[in-house]
């Protein structure tokens, strides 16, 4: 017994009974894929080098990118209820589980197999070979079977997760319209809002653009961030508006200082920073 | 404790682990994550005996098990986001419309 399989087992057990235990699904997707890369490896040390190439590619790399991408299609938060609704359900289970473990770890103790002959023989000419070999003589009924099983699979997904189009496909010209009308009706701008942060110093998106009169355009940042209460406060705002007055002046000089004294119109967007120096 | 005893009891542990997960998890795409985990305690199983008998039909058998069961993932989760689009919801508690 190599010392792999054990530091392997340590990985593996421990991350199987988390997903068990963690709340979150993508937390159990990690983790399963944490103990799908070590069984890989112990295919490995079982002489399965194909196995250990396809248990990365299509187990690790393809389902459980379909489990990730689902995950991320339903909610990342969607974790489990704790409501049973089923009294005693639980615990009925972690007792039918932990007995049938029992039951399955000592009917293994019990019997003996023998020592493994290993793989050396039928590896002898390539194991890929050898497993194609099997493939196309042995089981190839099985073979076309498994190609109708895909084929099938891939069209009731396609089925499953088709929706039909209830409505006409907006066009570019109907979009235009629906613009329009909304601004008549309701005076939603016609234009995109503003983007936020186009002041001299900040371009961050928590950042509000500041208008031509040096106030702060509220539409420019976004509404979450409004909610969150994570937008640049007012008086960090006014803060920075002085500095750069500041640094303008320094770097103005006299003429441009002077041109700039007031400081409330001076404080506005970068347009109105540049002229001056355009000027001189 | 024999050699492939070790890797059939490591198999074993996985395969309990895989279904007190599916009895006891409710949220359908953790459901699915265990099942797979109980066919990949199988694949071990498999690919130990194989090792045992100094043959490859195992490791066959293990390949044909990881294609049933990309095809399986395949249609479970549009089950599961067909379920989520209607019912807003991926708990297999909410699908119970036939007990009613």
């Amino acid at each position: 017994m190599s010392i792999t399989f054990w530091l392997l087992s340590a990985i593996i057990v421990p991350a199987a009974l988390g997903i068990l235990f963690v709340r979150k699904a993508v937390h159990a997707a990690l983790l399963l894929a944490a103990v799908m890369i070590s069984l890989a490896i112990i295919y490995l040390t079982l002489e399965a080098p194909f196995l250990f190439a396809v248990q990365i590619i299509v187990y690790t790399g393809a389902i459980m990118m379909l489990f990730l991408f689902v995950v991320m299609l339903v909610g990342v938060d969607a974790s489990d209820s704790v409501v049973e609704t089923i009294r005693g359900q639980r615990w009925l289970a972690w007792t039918a589980g932990v007995v049938l473990g029992a039951l399955l770890l000592v009917g293994v103790a019990q019997i003996s197999l023998g020592t493994m002959v290993g793989l050396d023989a039928a590896n002898s000419g390539g194991n890929i070979e050898g497993l194609a070999d099997l493939l196309f003589s042995r089981y190839v009924l099985l073979f076309e079977v498994t190609a109708a099983l895909l084929i099938t699979a891939a069209v009731g997904a396609m089925v499953l997760a088709h929706r039909e189009r209830l409505e006409p496909k907006p066009t570019q010209a109907s979009m235009a319209a629906q613009r329009v009308r909304d601004f008549s009706e309701t005076g939603r701008p016609l234009v995109p809002l503003p983007s936020p942060g186009v002041y001299a110093r900040h371009n961050a998106v928590d950042t509000p653009a500041l208008l031509p009169d040096g106030t702060p355009a509220e539409e420019s940042v976004a509404r979450v961030l409004a909610a969150r209460g994570t937008v640049r406060s007012a008086p960090a705002l006014a803060d920075d508006i002085t500095e750069v007055q500041r640094t303008l002046e320094d770097v103005d000089g006299g003429p441009a200082g002077g041109a700039t004294g007031g400081t409330d119109q001076a404080s506005g967007s970068g347009h109105n920073t540049e002229n001056p120096e355009a000027g001189a | 404790m024999n050699d492939v005893n070790a890797y059939i009891g490591l198999s074993a542990v996985l395969f309990t682990i895989g279904a007190i997960g599916v009895l006891t998890r409710r949220n359908a795409i953790v459901v699915f994550m265990c099942v797979e985990l109980m066919l990949n305690a199988c694949n071990l199983a498999l690919v130990a005996f194989a090792h045992q008998h100094g043959n490859l039909d195992g490791q066959v058998a293990a390949f044909f098990v990881m294609v049933v069961a990309a095809a399986e993932v395949v249609v479970g989760l549009a089950i599961i986001m067909t379920i989520f689009r209607t019912r807003r919801s991926a708990s297999v508690d909410d699908a119970s419309l036939l007990k009613y």
